[in-house]
Order: structure tokens, then C-alpha cells, then sequence
């Protein structure tokens, strides 16, 4: 299927300090995001797209001729694709402290003069949707016909309902949970204290250093991607092949899975910043909207007014369906339109970035459905969440 | 969707529709393709959930614009809250239960009233059938012994029984054939039972 074609990243600056969850603030800030598609003529048809842990901005299309320059959701976005761009306009923004654009722990401080490094403020799910609601309100989008996001990304579509419900009629979340369980913050603080006992880490101010705590990102990388995989999928992709057909007797390379892995990790450590990993597995820990209502989700979600589809992946066991069954529970106490799919794939928690027909034909089938709310390039009358 | 294309494309449905009140909460478990939550929403105002496991049914309900949520019935059932429904309908669904008393149960604590409809196994054709030696399979039951995903086979008199052992009374009873009532000798002649149950007070 063709692709959106060439596409070019935008930025917008902020000069309004971002008050913080933390207490903290930003003081100016810059958003990097992309287009695509066309607004219509009551921008009724605007879809944000949220992204997860490694992903940015970047959502559909390519920088060039270079195939590898394709966007993390170039398969669900795009003409003709479930998230059809001929009807949508669909918005991908890079988060704050993240290392592709947007204002980061790379960026000067300007209250020092000097590069943020781990002195970038710890910034949460909330803080994020603040600030995209920010960008929003200057691209002139009072409402969005939908907020979609899968795993880190779902959590940014469910915190928009909670936090601006008229601004949203649809919630879209895929692969997600409305908190981490303690395993998953295990894993996160594991990968964290790779990064931070790394020698070249350098409190945070390895750059000041010339270096990269490149073994701590990528053991953190390594671990994360086992927690994004079904133990089946491993097994029939990897089992216990062999790299050189018969053991060596020492801890170098046996096997394929560890080849994999450590591929994986050297790749993400060329391109990835320690202290983003940091900040955004600390935002991955720390959401849980329930906990200002007593842990009571049903509470939490009785504020909103979207419209939602929940979609979750049978093998996913970083965020299990049981997640999203919490998700549907809540919302269903509180009498929401809520249309939920389970996909029985067998890809684990990557499920959502993958090409599974049901998956693709549910989300095809939702935005289509949707958009019979926009005629003619405005919103129907009633239609509004 | 209106009345008339309800009719053409599921006259079982269609009869059915006239017992559920325009504006009320409706669950559909089992609801296929959504054409009967479909129709009692855009004609009838109603609102409610779907329950569906079959994920070629699942984009099927997403383009009606129902509420469909992709569990089995019993897990889906556990979600609500009791008295949360009107109406509850189970409708061809029911003899595929393992455990049809639970889910029955089930249906009379989150309904007020309940629409249940199943294969009528005492249908004369299934009879002759028997009287033959061989299981019946016909247009109400269309698979071989070996492939069937109908776990449980009730006549109209059995069902009656056992509605009212879970606290369900029956307000109607009705065997259809084709989507049309038959009135005379209906465990006979009727290939769909259908039942309009309310909870007992």
C-alpha cells in the first residue's frame, strides 16, 4: 500500500512557561510535530496521534527515497490506510524530554546556560497532554475527532479524556493500562539503573563528557524489547538456534536470541538518550489518573465525554487484556460508548505496531464509522462529545 | 436502519423488535453482525452494548456504530451491574453455553426482562429425524453431530422449566418457523422458540 510520500517535520516554540505536575516548570519549550492530510473547513477532522517509548513525531511517511526513514505508524496511517489521511488531518507531536526535537535534556537550560542533562525535569503523561493541548489550541483545533495512542500512547489518549473531555469525541487506546502493575515498574527501574550505574553515565552530564552510557542503554534495551515479545514468538522466531551451530563454551554469542538482542541494544544505543530513557519510563511509572480518586477508575472516568475503542492483544503481557478489561469496566459503570476488540495475535506487546488484518480492520472500521459524524467538511449537527 | 429492513434481511428479529421499548438499555449478547442493536438505535433510540466473540463480527458492528465489546458471554455478562438493562437478548445463542443455568442467571440479575431464542430440538422435522435414527440437521440446525457448536439441544417445554428454576418468569412464548408465529401444536411446528422472560418480583 502507498505510502503518504515525503513528509517534513515542523516546530513550534513556546514562550509561556509549563507548569509541571511535579511542581517544577519549563521555561520555554519547543514542540516538534508533523502533518498530515488536510484540515477541513471547521477542523472538525483532526486526529492526534500519541507516541509510545522509543517513537517521536515521526508517525507516516519517509524523509526521503530511504525506506528507513518510514514512520513508526506508516502502516496505520496514511491515504487509503485505517487512519485514512484523505479524510483526516492527523497530527504526530514528539514529547517533551524526548531526543528527537522536541526541547529535551540535550537542549540548553536557559536558567544555566548549560545542556539540561538529568536536571531536565521529570515531566509525566499529563504534563505531555498540557502541552499538546497547547500546540492544539495554536493550530486552531478546539476539538479533536479523535486522541489515539498505543501502549505510552494510549495513556496520553486516556489522559485527554480525563483531562480536557470536550476536546476529544473519540478515545482511542491500543495495547495500554490505566497503571503499570509492580512487575512492569521492576522492569523500568532494571533498565534505569543500568543507565545510571553505567560509568560513562556521569550524573547525567555525559555529554559535557563526549560519551554515551552505551552498555546501559543497551542492556535497558535489551530488556525492554523481551517485555515487548510473546514467549511463543520468541520461540518461533529464535528458539534455540544456534549462531554457529554448536556451543562455545564461553559468554560470548550462542544464541540467535542473544544476537538479536544485543543487535537491538547497539542500535537503540547509537540513536537513543539515557536520560530520555529515563524520563519517560519514570512518566511510564508514575501515570495512574485513579490515584487522585482513590484508586476508584470508574470515578476517574466519569468526567469523560469521548466516544472510545479499547484494543488489546491476547499474548500482550507488558499490558494484558485484564488492563483493558479494568479500562471497559470503568468505562461501562459510567454508561460510556465503549467498543472493545481483543486480537488474539501472537506477537506479544508489539502487536500494535504490526500489520494483523482483524487489528487493522477494527481501527479501519472505527475511523470510518467516525467520520460519517463529519460531512462535507464540518461537524454534524449533535456530533460533538 | 428502519423496520422494513429489519424485515428483509431477519423477519426472527424483526418480530421480536416489537417487544423492546423505544428508548430503553438494551444488551445483546451474542450479537452477531449488531443489525438488531443497529436497528433498535437509529429507530427505536434505544442504547446499550453488544457482546460478540467472533472477531469477523467485530469491524461488522464497529461500521453500525454499536457498542460491541469482544468477550465471551460469561465474562461479558460479569461486567454489568445488576438491573443495569431493560431488556437483555440472547437470541441463538444460548444452546452454545457450557453452562446455560449460570449464564441464564446472569441475564435475569442485569435485565429486567429478558428476549432468549434457541433452536426448538422438538421442531417435527428433527423429530422425524430421530424417529429415523440420525440427529437432525436442518435450516435451525445446519451441522453434522461431530461439528456442531450447539452444546445444549432444549425442546420449548424444557426451557420453560428451567427459566423459571433461575427467577425468570415467562410472559411469552412463541415458535416461529420462517420468522412467522405458529399458534397451533408450536413444540411441532416451530423451529425457533423464542421467549419474552421477566424477572419474578
Amino acid at each position: 500500500m502507498t505510502s503518504i510520500g515525503i513528509v517534513a517535520p515542523q516546530s513550534m516554540f513556546f514562550a509561556k512557561p509549563l507548569p509541571l505536575q511535579s511542581g517544577a516548570e519549563i521555561t520555554d519549550y519547543t514542540l516538534v510535530y508533523e502533518t498530515y492530510g488536510t484540515l477541513n473547513a471547521d477542523r472538525s477532522n483532526a486526529v492526534l496521534v500519541c507516541h509510545a517509548l522509543n517513537a517521536s513525531h515521526h508517525v507516516a511517511g519517509t524523509y526521503s527515497e530511504d525506506a528507513g526513514t518510514t514512520g513508526w505508524w506508516d502502516n496505520m496511517v496514511g491515504p487509503g490506510k485505517p487512519l485514512d489521511t484523505n479524510k483526516y488531518f492527523v497530527i504526530g507531536v514528539n514529547n517533551l524530554g524526548s531526543c528527537f526535537g522536541s526541547t529535551g535534556p540535550m537542549h540548553i537550560n536557559p536558567a544555566t546556560g548549560k545542556q539540561y542533562g538529568a536536571h531536565f525535569p521529570v515531566v509525566t503523561v499529563e504534563d505531555w497532554v498540557q502541552s499538546q493541548a497547547r500546540l492544539a489550541d495554536e493550530l486552531g483545533i478546539k476539538q479533536f475527532a479523535a486522541v489515539m495512542g498505543g501502549s505510552l500512547g494510549g495513556m496520553q489518549a486516556l489522559a485527554w479524556s480525563i483531562l480536557f473531555p470536550e476536546r476529544l469525541r473519540h478515545c482511542v487506546v491500543i495495547a495500554s493500562t490505566p497503571k503499570l502493575t509492580a512487575q512492569n515498574i521492576a522492569f523500568d527501574d532494571v533498565a534505569r539503573q543500568a543507565i545510571l550505574t553505567d560509568p560513562d553515565y556521569h550524573g547525567g552530564d555525559f555529554y559535557a563528557h563526549g560519551v554515551v552510557p552505551k552498555n546501559g542503554l543497551r542492556v535497558a534495551r535489551m530488556l525492554g524489547h523481551i517485555t515487548y515479545l510473546s514467549d511463543d514468538d520468541m520461540a518461533a522466531k529464535f528458539g534455540r538456534d544456534l549462531r554457529s551451530g554448536s556451543y562455545q563454551f564461553g559468554f560470548g554469542i550462542d544464541f540467535e536470541i542473544e544476537s538479536y538482542l544485543r543487535y537491538q541494544g547497539d542500535k537503540f544505543s547509537t540513536y537513543f538518550d539515557a536520560n530520555t530513557y529515563l524520563l519517560i519510563t519514570k512518566a511510564l511509572d508514575y501515570f495512574d489518573p485513579a490515584k487522585d480518586f482513590g484508586g476508584d477508575l470508574t470515578k476517574t472516568l466519569e468526567r469523560t465525554r469521548a466516544k472510545f475503542l479499547l484494543v488489546s492483544f491476547t499474548t500482550d503481557w507488558r499490558f494484558s487484556p485484564e488492563r483493558s478489561h479494568e479500562m471497559v469496566q470503568a468505562l461501562v459503570n459510567n454508561n460510556r460508548t465503549v467498543t472493545y476488540a481483543e486480537i488474539d495475535a501472537p506477537h506479544g506487546h508489539d502487536a500494535f505496531l504490526l500489520d494483523d488484518q482483524r487489528y487493522m480492520n477494527v481501527v479501519r472500521s472505527y475511523f470510518e464509522r467516525a467520520y460519517e459524524e463529519i460531512d462535507g467538511g464540518s461537524l454534524k449537527a449533535g456530533a460533538s462529545a | 436502519m428502519n423496520f422494513q429492513q429489519l424485515s428483509a434481511l431477519r423477519p426472527d428479529l424483526a418480530f421480536i423488535a416489537h417487544w423492546i421499548n423505544p428508548r430503553t438499555k438494551v444488551l445483546d449478547l451474542g450479537c452477531g453482525d449488531g443489525v438488531m442493536l443497529d436497528y433498535l438505535q437509529s429507530d427505536k433510540q434505544c442504547s446499550g452494548y453488544g457482546i460478540e466473540i467472533d472477531d469477523k463480527e467485530i469491524p461488522l458492528c464497529i461500521k453500525r456504530g454499536v457498542s460491541v465489546i469482544q468477550r465471551d458471554l460469561e465474562a461479558g455478562l460479569a461486567i454489568f451491574a445488576d438491573n443495569a438493562f431493560d431488556t437483555v437478548l440472547c437470541l441463538s445463542a444460548l444452546q452454545m453455553m457450557k453452562d446455560v443455568e449460570g449464564v441464564l442467571r446472569d441475564i435475569s440479575r442485569v435485565g429486567r426482562e429478558a428476549i432468549v431464542s434457541f433452536p426448538n430440538f422438538a421442531y417435527w422435522p428433527h423429530r422425524i429425524a430421530l424417529l429415523r435414527g440420525r440427529m437432525p440437521v436442518s435450516k435451525s440446525l445446519p451441522y453434522e453431530w461431530y461439528d456442531t457448536p450447539n452444546l445444549r439441544c432444549a425442546t420449548i417445554k424444557d426451557f420453560e422449566e428451567l427459566a423459571n428454576e433461575v427467577g425468570l418468569e415467562v410472559v411469552e412464548r412463541v415458535a416461529l418457523s420462517d420468522g412467522e408465529p405458529v399458534s397451533f401444536l408450536p413444540n411441532w411446528r416451530g423451529s425457533l422458540a423464542v421467549f419474552r422472560l421477566r424477572k419474578k418480583q
